[in-house]
C-alpha cells in the first residue's frame, strides 16, 4: 500500500501532463468560440468529479448511519472536502468561460444554480463539522448529508420551472460534439479522477492519523487524571515500609 | 398512537403556556420583522406595481429571519435543568417531542404572519390582482416548510459551538427551494400573472419530503450527545 501511493502519484502527474497537452494542442479549435472553449476540458471533468465525490459522501453517510462504521465517516469527510474544492473549480471556470461566450458572468440557469446550491449545502456541511467537536459530529453530519441529497432534486425542479417560464441563455451541451473533443474530455476526466483519488487518499490517511493522535491523547489525559491518586499513596506506603521493616 | 398524541399535546400546551407568559420570542420576532419592513421600505421606495413584484421576496425574507429568532429558542429552554436528558431517557417517543416543538413554532410564526401581514399591506399599498385566497395555503405550507427543518436543525446545532449562528448556516441552504416557491407563488398571486399551482405543489412536496425525513432521523439527532 505504501509503495502504491508514489506510483499512483507518478501516473497521475503523467496523465495530467498528457491531458493538458491534449486539451491545449491536440483538441480541435471550436469554430465559434475559439480557444476559450478549451476551458471545457477543465470545467466538465471537475464537475463530474465533484458530483462523483458528493455521491460517495452520501453513500458513506448512509453507511455510517446504519453500521456506525468509523471508516465510512472518515470517507465522508474526505469526499465532502475534496468535492467542495472541485465544485469551486467548476463555479470559477464557468463564469470565465461564460463572460466571452454569453457576454455575462453568471445567469440563474438550472445547472448553474443547482451546482451553486449544492456547493452551499456542502460548505454548510463542512462548517457543521468544524463547529461541532463532540464525538457525535459524524452522526449529525451524516444526517445533514441526507437532507442535502433530498434537497437537490427540489432545487433542480424549482429552477427548471422558473427558468423555462423565463427564457434565458442555454448551455449548448445537448448538441453533438466532435469525437476528438470527446476523446480529450475523457482523458481529462480520467486524469482529474486520478488526481481526486490521490488527494482523497492522502487526506484520508491524514484524517485517520489525526483521529489516532486524538484517541492517544484522550487515553493519555485519562491516565493523567487517574495517576495522581496512586502517586500520592505510593510514597506513603514506601515511607511506611522502612518504618515497618 | 394515543400516547403519541397525548405527549405531543402535553408538550405543545406546556410550550405555548410558557411562551404566553413570557412572550419573549413573539415580541422579539414582531419587533425584528417590523424593523425589516421599515428598513426595506427605505432602501427600495417602490411604486404600487414594483411593490407587487418585490413584496413576496420582502415578506418571506423578513419572516425567515424572524423565524430564526424563535427557532433558536426552541431547545435552549430544555437545556436548563437537564430537561432534554430527561426526555432522552424517558420512554416517550422522540417523534412526539419533535412534533410538539415543530407545531409550537408553527403556531408562533403563523401568529407573527397574521400580525405582520396587514402591516405589510398598509406599508406597501398591496392589493392582490390574482386569487388572494391562495395566499393562505402558500403561507401555511411555506411556514411549515421553514419551521419543520428549522426545528430539526435547531436540535442539531445544540451540540455545536456558537449554536445561534449555526442554525441559519444549516437552515438557509436547505430552505432555498422552499423560499423560492413561497416568493414566486406570492409574486404570481399579487401580480396576477399566471397560476401559482406549480409552486404550491412544490411546497407541498418539500413539506412531505422533509417532514418524513425529520421524523425518521430525529431520534438519531436527539440521542446524539
Amino acid at each position: 500500500m505504501k509503495r502504491a501511493f508514489p506510483i499512483l502519484a507518478v501516473i497521475t502527474a503523467a496523465l495530467l501532463v498528457y491531458a493538458f497537452y491534449e486539451a491545449i494542442w491536440v483538441a480541435p479549435m471550436e469554430r465559434t468560440m475559439g480557444d476559450v472553449q478549451r476551458i471545457f476540458y477543465y470545467h466538465v471533468p471537475s464537475a463530474w468529479t465533484a458530483f462523483l465525490l458528493f455521491t460517495v459522501n452520501l453513500v458513506a453517510s448512509v453507511i455510517y448511519l446504519i453500521w456506525r462504521n468509523a471508516k465510512a465517516d472518515a470517507l465522508a469527510v474526505v469526499s465532502a472536502e475534496v468535492g467542495v474544492v472541485f465544485c469551486t473549480v467548476v463555479l470559477v471556470t464557468g463564469p470565465i468561460w461564460a463572460r466571452p461566450v454569453w457576454g455575462i458572468w453568471w445567469t440563474w440557469d438550472v445547472r448553474l444554480t443547482t451546482t451553486l446550491v449544492l456547493w452551499l449545502i456542502y460548505v454548510s456541511y463542512l462548517v457543521l463539522r468544524r463547529f461541532s467537536d463532540s464525538s457525535q459530529t459524524p452522526k449529525l453530519a451524516a444526517v445533514l448529508a441526507i437532507f442535502g441529497a433530498l434537497d437537490v432534486p427540489l432545487v433542480y425542479f424549482s429552477i427548471w420551472f422558473f427558468r423555462t417560464q423565463h427564457p434565458q441563455p442555454v448551455i449548448g451541451g445537448g448538441g453533438s460534439i466532435d469525437p476528438r473533443m470527446f476523446h480529450v474530455l475523457l482523458i481529462n476526466w480520467l486524469a482529474f479522477s486520478c488526481f481526486a483519488f490521490l488527494v482523497c487518499w492522502s487526506r484520508y490517511r491524514l484524517e485517520w492519523l489525526h483521529r489516532e493522535v486524538e484517541e492517544a491523547q484522550a487515553i493519555e489525559s485519562l491516565h493523567g487524571d487517574v495517576l495522581p491518586a496512586p502517586q500520592v499513596s505510593i510514597p506513603l506506603s514506601n515511607a511506611s515500609k522502612p518504618a515497618g521493616s | 398512537m394515543s400516547s403519541l398524541r397525548s405527549i405531543t399535546l402535553a408538550t405543545l400546551t406546556k410550550d405555548i403556556r410558557l411562551e404566553w407568559r413570557s412572550k419573549d420570542a413573539l415580541n422579539a420576532m414582531l419587533f425584528f420583522s417590523l424593523l425589516v419592513v421599515v428598513i426595506f421600505s427605505f432602501s427600495f421606495d417602490p411604486n404600487a406595481e414594483e411593490s407587487r413584484q418585490i413584496a413576496g421576496g420582502l415578506i418571506w425574507v423578513a419572516f425567515l429571519f424572524a423565524a430564526v429568532v424563535a427557532l433558536n429558542q426552541t431547545w435552549a429552554r430544555e437545556l436548563r435543568n437537564q430537561v432534554l436528558d430527561a426526555y432522552r431517557v424517558s420512554p416517550a417517543p422522540p417523534t412526539a417531542l419533535f412534533l410538539a416543538k415543530a407545531l409550537g413554532n408553527f403556531i408562533l410564526v403563523s401568529l407573527l404572519e397574521g400580525l405582520m401581514g396587514p402591516l405589510f399591506i398598509i406599508f406597501y399599498n398591496l392589493r392582490a390582482l390574482g386569487p388572494a385566497w391562495q395566499l393562505i395555503p402558500v403561507a401555511l405550507l411555506g411556514t411549515w416548510a421553514l419551521v419543520v427543518n428549522g426545528t430539526f436543525f435547531a436540535a442539531m446545532s445544540l451540540r455545536t459551538r456558537s449554536r445561534e449562528i449555526m442554525l441559519p448556516l444549516l437552515l438557509f441552504p436547505i430552505s432555498i427551494p422552499a423560499v423560492q416557491s413561497m416568493v414566486e407563488a406570492t409574486r404570481i398571486i399579487l401580480a396576477g400573472d399566471g397560476s401559482a399551482r406549480f409552486w404550491i405543489v412544490l411546497l407541498l412536496t418539500y413539506d412531505v419530503v422533509f417532514t418524513t425525513a425529520c421524523l425518521a432521523l430525529f431520534e438519531t439527532v436527539l440521542q446524539a450527545e
